[in-house]
């Protein structure tokens, strides 16, 4: 349908809206019109993709002389598909002729049709792939080349336009596109993202530096950047910044030193001007090749972009002999340091400090390791770079070291907590700061709206990241009838407490009564039930409980078991046979983890998911340093409380995985949450708000037995047919004529 | 056995226990005929099969004797006479020869009752088809087991309206479908997963695993390292099988006691035994294959490829998520939950092949070839999958916004729900407007106590002057409801008292079973003579006549059932008979025209012989 929003008209691909896809609309035109940042929390099963997707292109179209781009940053590629899929929808109802390009960027192994090259695993992709493309060995007559890439290339940049058809492409598309035309589908995606209208990628496109200064460097400022399922968005950021050194990595970084000094010697030896024009070049002030072609460039420098200081590199690092003979140094100061027998925790000047006054580096030279290195390895054109990773993952951490002075902190383990006679020490640098990899974003993009459907507590995500909305908005849910079914069970059949508290979790009667609570749900149940756990170990520990109880083996009666395990390919196989045997009749549990990819992203709507139980509450493994550290800068810096932090993120985790089973108001599903301690109001109460309003002082404190009786309740009530649009004024479904009625006047009347 | 008669070494026994005699037994299609070995015994049997009335055979066991009792009158002591082989095989040929014989018999007797001008005339009609003795005996069997084709099959055949072949020309399906009885749903494997769990004897140290052939199967199709290797030693005749699963077994033990350095280390001994502790290659191929086809909206294989903060060393690497550290023993570590995917996977493909006999190699052979051919399949399955897509893409589309879409199905309800809805609407609105004041206020205020009074002596007027001015008198009406219900729309009043009931259960008993019979043999004929049209042999044409004979001789029946039921019933009876007499006047008319069209054809030839 078409309706007119203040003063644009949008395109809606379906016939009747929600009341709160129209007010989101109407929140984020808001937005966009101030030229601001949003924050928008709405809830899970409302459309919220849509609605962001037909407001923003509308809004786009509203301005042909200079349209927004729309920068979507999803979390993982599946979420990617099914957004282009939602954009395609879109797209057919758009006034015709559309010239709307929208297309999915992703790494050379999504999207590489090159059948010597396909291959499992990335990083031989990546080397493959520059192997055939890199500019000295395309310049050699003789050497095998990529003949996508090949033709590719000799279509002209004047043709850039038009390479591309208008359109929605998934990365299938692509690949199907580039193997018709005979193009390289990569190469051709990073072209095209610079004229495309939507272009969709992975958040660390633009948040991780090492990636989004290859990528995103030439974004125009007028862009839209949407941050989709946002609420671990902090998360992301630190993650960008922080690198580990292991042992293996300095065992690998002298190999590394080793192999480059014999590139070196083997290049004076033959063609050594080229080592003397780099050392012009540094002394001129030029880190980089200001030529490099778009193939030859793999990852940037880790630092912030605003961060890397422009300047000449210092001499002292200049000639290729003194670099590798700093890094060698640096080598073994590390190793030194690894060898401590105690935990060490130290900010990045403390480290800088003790490092000069030992092996005499200087922050400077630190600074400018990654660029040294980088400029290094083009001149002697080396093209397998995933062998150099280790002295790569060096340099990264040396610039960073040097680059950040406050928000990080190194730590020194010398063993893993939980296997303390397992010698294996790591230095960790962490980011304690989330703001740090996102303010770029906010300062070079006019608009950024964050959004997600688990925001709460909506005013904590400002101070986190540092930036300040123009419109930071939690819409509730309304809904025609109550298709969901929050639980909190506290208690098994023998009214004994369940918990995963840890000095509950072997319990044998815990273990038992956990597993009699699935076994009555399995048979009560229908289609698809998805179990989520507070961790693997948590999780192997409980399934070969229930093995060698014969609990599973009842369970296995009534549906089939899929679960997930540490190996993608494995889980997503499962995944795949989990819905077809929901398909099919036969009806499946799927095992799962609570912060595994699986609850990330992966939807469990419909049939699929009819039912979802939250095993325990899903803490982070609270003694591990690196949290502790960054717990301790939250609360110097924005005043949060540990607990309270800790007991905010396990209940984000948690509400983000029961959400997964509704998508629509037609949907329903039932959510328990079997611990005791969500009883406790300090944690209930961190539950977003569509789930507590859902929640019923009746479904408190239940058992096993009154679960049952209240699911099956549930499941034959909602199998009764109902009124879609709601009844008397409360209406839940708007048609069009509706919305116009509705017109200026009456808008509050429909706001809820 | 094709031929007529068996001969067999057995032993002739009085009882069970007896040592019994032994000679010489041959049966022929009327008797059977037992001479001892030693001439000097008395033993010497000449029994017609028509005494024998039934027979009964012992299981086959391993220390049991193979019996054959054929007994003539199980009331009498010694009216049996009880048969030893030395072999099963020997004991299970004269047992199906005696079977074959006795069925013949029986169901020859039952036909037997009819005139015998008709039995010779069946018997020379018989032997005219070249049959073989397998499909008589399964005409036989069939017959017997059924009474209705029995009886039709008397009627017809025997009553020389039908030929033989003609009659059973339309139940081919009968006769071909007795020998492989495959259910339409084939079972599948069994979902419990293979937890043999090995007998350990507490005092020795053995363990013991059964592996049945079920069991087997099992292990195949989900471990398909050990079906090639099955295929590679035992197959090609390099291992005894013995030895095979002695290995497999050990492996099973080892992974057991989750004892991933000894299971190296012995892996490292025996290179066979390494096959079956190591991670199963031919399964990891499988899954990369099959990964490329899988949904994209699941595909979390993918995200790898995309994710920079991951590389080695790179973002938090001790943030809890990982608990355990990778040994070079990870290799011989299998993790039940590993078993479980893959065990789900398996059932929910189904069984590939119904194997209920036949040794592990050829189920392993068989195995290999269907999964081959099943790949086969899988390549060129690319529509399959593409409207898989399809369907996926039109799922992700949000359901109750869109219009509603005409699918070509029925739905499952009288009437559209949205009436019900709009009415409960206005019905709810209506009670709001009468509530609400759209009227204007009536203050009319009457006291508890006032209504209770008015009621009070309103009930009391009618307890003593009865409803005043009835319409019409209470006896007459009730008369004449009794009348109506029981009498004039009996059956509506019968019906629904007992729903087990039907029309015909209350007719009379024979009046039911002739109707029935009827409509059997109507059904027989008109199929028959539909199936001759058109008429183009003079065989077609005699039997056309025939039928019509036979459809008019069941017509002239069932108008004299209609005249003999009694009053009350014969409209229903009326009304089940119609549409047999529909059908048979549709036949007739047919019949007629068709005479007319060709006597109009040939002209003087006003018989109607082409």
């Amino acid at each position: 349908m078409k309706f007119k929003l203040e003063d644009i008209t949008v395109y809606f691909p379906y016939d009747h809206i929600y009341p709160e896809q129209y007010s989101y609309m109407v929140e984020l035109k808001r937005g966009l019109d101030a030229k601001g940042h949003c924050l928008l929390e709405m809830p899970t099963g409302t459309g919220k993709t849509i609605a962001l997707l037909s407001l923003i292109l509308s809004y786009s179209l509203e301005r042909p002389h200079s349209p927004p781009k729309l920068l979507y940053c999803t979390r993982t590629v599946h979420e990617m598909e099914k957004t282009l899929g939602e954009l395609r929808l879109l797209l057919r109802h758009l006034p015709r002729p559309s010239s709307l390009l929208a297309l999915g960027l992703s790494s050379r192994k999504n999207l590489c049709v090159n059948p010597s090259i396909i291959t499992s695993s990335r990083d031989s992709v990546d080397a493959a792939c520059r192997r055939l493309t890199a500019t000295w060995v395309r310049a050699n007559a003789g050497a095998p080349t990529c003949d996508f890439y090949e033709n590719l290339d000799r279509v002209g940049p004047a043709e850039a336009q038009g390479l591309l058809p208008a359109g929605v492409y998934t990365l299938q598309d692509l690949r199907a596109f580039g193997r018709e035309r005979g193009w390289c589908p990569y190469f051709l995606a990073r072209r095209m993202v610079q004229v495309a209208n939507v272009v969709v990628y992975n958040y660390q496109y633009l948040l991780d530096p090492k990636v989004a200064g290859v990528i995103s460097r030439e974004m125009q400022r007028e862009s839209v950047v949407v941050f989709d399922e946002a609420h671990n968005i902090d998360n992301v950021c630190i993650e960008a910044l922080s690198v580990c050194v292991r042992q293996q990595t300095l065992d690998g970084a002298t190999r590394n030193i080793h192999r480059i000094s014999q590139e070196i010697d083997r290049l004076k030896a033959t063609d050594a001007g080229r080592l003397r024009a780099e050392y012009n070049r540094l002394v001129e002030g030029l880190a980089q090749r200001g030529d490099l072609s778009v193939s030859d460039t793999w990852l940037a420098n880790p630092a912030l972009p605003d961060d890397i200081l422009r300047e000449a590199v210092p001499g002292n690092i200049r000639r290729a002999e003194h670099f590798l003979s700093v890094l060698r140094r640096l080598v073994q100061y590390l190793k030194g340091r690894l060898q401590t027998e105690n935990v060490e925790k130290e900010g990045p000047m403390d480290f800088i400090v003790t490092m000069n006054s030992d092996i005499g580096i200087d922050q400077k030279m630190l600074k400018f390791c990654y660029d040294r290195l980088h400029s290094l390895m083009l001149t002697l054109e080396i093209t397998d770079t995933d062998e150099f990773l280790h002295i790569q993952t060096i340099c990264n951490f040396a610039t960073l070291v040097g680059t950040y002075t406050r928000g990080f902190s190194i730590i020194i383990e010398p063993f893993d907590e939980r296997m303390p006679h397992i010698p294996d020490p790591v230095l960790q640098l962490s980011c304690n700061d989330a703001s740090l990899a996102i303010k770029p974003v906010f300062d070079r993009f006019q608009s950024v709206v964050i959004t997600s459907g688990t925001l709460s507590p909506i005013d904590l995500y400002p101070r986190l990241l540092n930036f300040n909305p123009v419109i930071s908005r939690s819409f509730t849910m309304s809904l025609t009838r109550d298709c969901i079914c929050p639980m909190v069970l506290t208690r098994g059949s023998d009214q004994l407490p369940v918990s995963t508290k840890f000095d509950m979790r072997s319990d044998p009667g815990v273990v038992r009564n956990y597993g009699r609570l699935l076994l009555e749900m399995v048979a009560a149940v229908p289609d698809g039930i998805v179990c989520f756990f507070v961790s693997y170990s948590y999780m192997d520990g409980i399934i070969n409980s229930w093995n060698e109880m014969g609990i599973l083996k009842e369970i296995m009666q009534h549906k089939l078991v899929f679960i997930e395990t540490q190996d993608v390919v494995e889980t997503t196989l499962a995944l795949d046979n989990y819905r077809r045997a929901c398909d099919c009749g036969r009806g499946a549990v799927f095992f799962s983890v609570a912060r595994g990819k699986v609850a990330e992203g992966i939807d469990f709507d419909r049939h699929y998911g009819r039912l979802v139980i939250m095993f325990g509450v899903p803490f982070q493994y609270t003694l591990s340093r690196i949290l502790l550290a960054r717990m301790e800068y939250l609360r110097e810096t924005f005043q949060i409380k540990e607990g309270d932090f800790l007991t905010f993120d396990a209940l984000r985790q948690a509400a983000q995985c029961v959400g997964r089973v509704i998508r629509s108001k037609s949907d329903y599903g039932m959510m328990i949450f079997a611990d005791k301690r969500y009883s406790r109001h300090d944690k209930r109460s961190k539950l977003p708000g569509w789930i507590l309003s859902h929640l019923r002082d009746a479904h408190l404190n239940l058992s096993t037995d009154m679960a049952l009786h209240i699911a099956r309740e549930f499941l034959r009530r909602m199998a009764q047919p109902y009124d879609k649009a709601g009844n008397g004024s409360k209406k839940t479904l708007l048609s069009q004529e509706d919305l116009e009625k509705m017109g200026e006047g009456n808008f509050d009347e429909m706001q809820l | 056995m094709s031929s007529r008669q068996v001969v067999m070494r057995a032993r002739y026994k009085q009882s069970v226990k007896d040592p019994g005699v032994p000679g010489i037994l041959i049966m022929t299609e009327e008797k059977f005929v037992f001479t001892p070995d030693d001439p000097m015994s008395t033993v010497n049997l000449n029994v017609d099969f028509r005494q024998i009335k039934s027979h009964k055979f012992s299981k086959e066991g391993s220390n049991k004797q193979a019996l054959l009792n054929l007994i003539q009158d199980s009331n009498v002591k010694g009216g049996s006479y009880i048969f030893e082989f030395d072999k099963f095989s020997d004991r299970d040929v004269c047992r199906d020869f005696v079977g074959k014989v006795l069925g013949k018999l029986q169901a020859s007797q039952s036909a037997a009752k009819n005139p015998p001008i008709n039995s010779e005339k069946s018997d020379v009609q018989i032997h005219h088809e070249q049959i073989s003795t397998s499909e008589m005996e399964l005409r036989v069997k069939l017959l017997r087991e059924n009474i209705e084709l029995q009886k039709l099959h008397k009627q017809f055949v025997i009553g020389e309206i039908l030929t033989e072949a003609e009659f059973w020309a339309t139940r081919k399906k009968l006769l071909a479908g007795d020998n492989n009885k495959m259910p339409k749903q084939r079972v599948g494997l069994k979902s419990a997963m293979l937890a043999e769990g090995p007998l350990s004897d507490g005092r020795t140290n053995k363990v013991t695993f059964s592996l049945t052939p079920e069991i087997i199967q099992q292990i195949f199709t989900e471990k398909p390292a050990v079906h090639q290797a099955f295929l590679n030693f035992v197959v090609s005749g390099k291992m005894p099988e013995i030895n095979f699963w002695t290995k497999y077994c050990r492996a099973e033990y080892l992974h057991r006691t989750k004892n991933a350095i000894a299971a190296a280390a012995e892996a490292a001994g025996d290179e066979e035994l390494a096959i079956f502790l190591k991670r199963d290659d031919i399964l990891a191929k499988e899954a990369r294959r099959k990964i490329r086809r899988v949904d994209p909206t699941l595909d979390m294989e993918a995200d790898q490829g995309d994710d920079y903060i991951h590389l080695p060393d790179h973002g938090i690497l001790r943030d809890g998520t990982k608990e355990s550290t990778e040994s070079e023993y990870d290799e011989y570590r299998r993790s039940l939950l590993q078993d479980l995917n893959r065990h789900a996977a398996v059932v929910l493909e189904g069984k590939a092949l119904d194997v209920g006999k036949g040794d592990t190699v050829t189920v392993a052979e068989a195995l290999a070839r269907s999964k081959q051919a099943e790949l086969a399949n899988e390549i060129s399955d690319e529509n399959a999958n593409r409207e898989r897509s399809e369907r996926l893409y039109r799922m992700s589309e949000i359901e109750d916004l869109q219009a509603p879409r005409n699918y070509p199905l029925a739905p499952l309800c009288i009437k559209d729900p949205r009436e019900y809805f709009d009415s409960q609407q206005l019905n709810a609105l209506k009670t709001l407007g009468d509530t609400v004041a759209a009227t204007k206020p009536i203050n009319s205020s009457l006291s508890t106590v006032q209504a209770y009074g008015f009621l009070r002596k309103f009930i009391s007027d009618i307890k003593e002057g009865g409803l005043v001015d009835p319409f019409i008198k209470a006896e007459t009406a009730s008369e004449v409801l009794a009348g109506l219900t029981k009498q004039l729309s009996s059956a509506k009043y019968h019906l629904g008292s007992n729903h087990q009931e039907s029309v015909l259960d209350r007719l009379p008993h024979r009046t039911k079973e002739e109707l029935l019979h009827h409509w059997m043999s109507i059904q027989e004929l008109l199929k028959h003579f539909w199936s001759s049209y058109p008429i183009t042999t003079t065989h077609l044409h005699d039997k056309v006549i025939r039928l019509k004979n036979a459809m008019a001789d069941i017509y002239n029946k069932l108008q004299l059932i209609k005249e003999s039921v009694q009053s009350d019933f014969r409209h229903q009876v009326s009304l089940l008979v119609q549409p047999m007499l529909q059908a048979l006047d549709a036949a007739f008319a047919h019949f007629d025209s068709e005479v007319q069209k060709r006597s109009a054809r040939t002209g003087e030839r006003p018989n109607g012989c082409v």
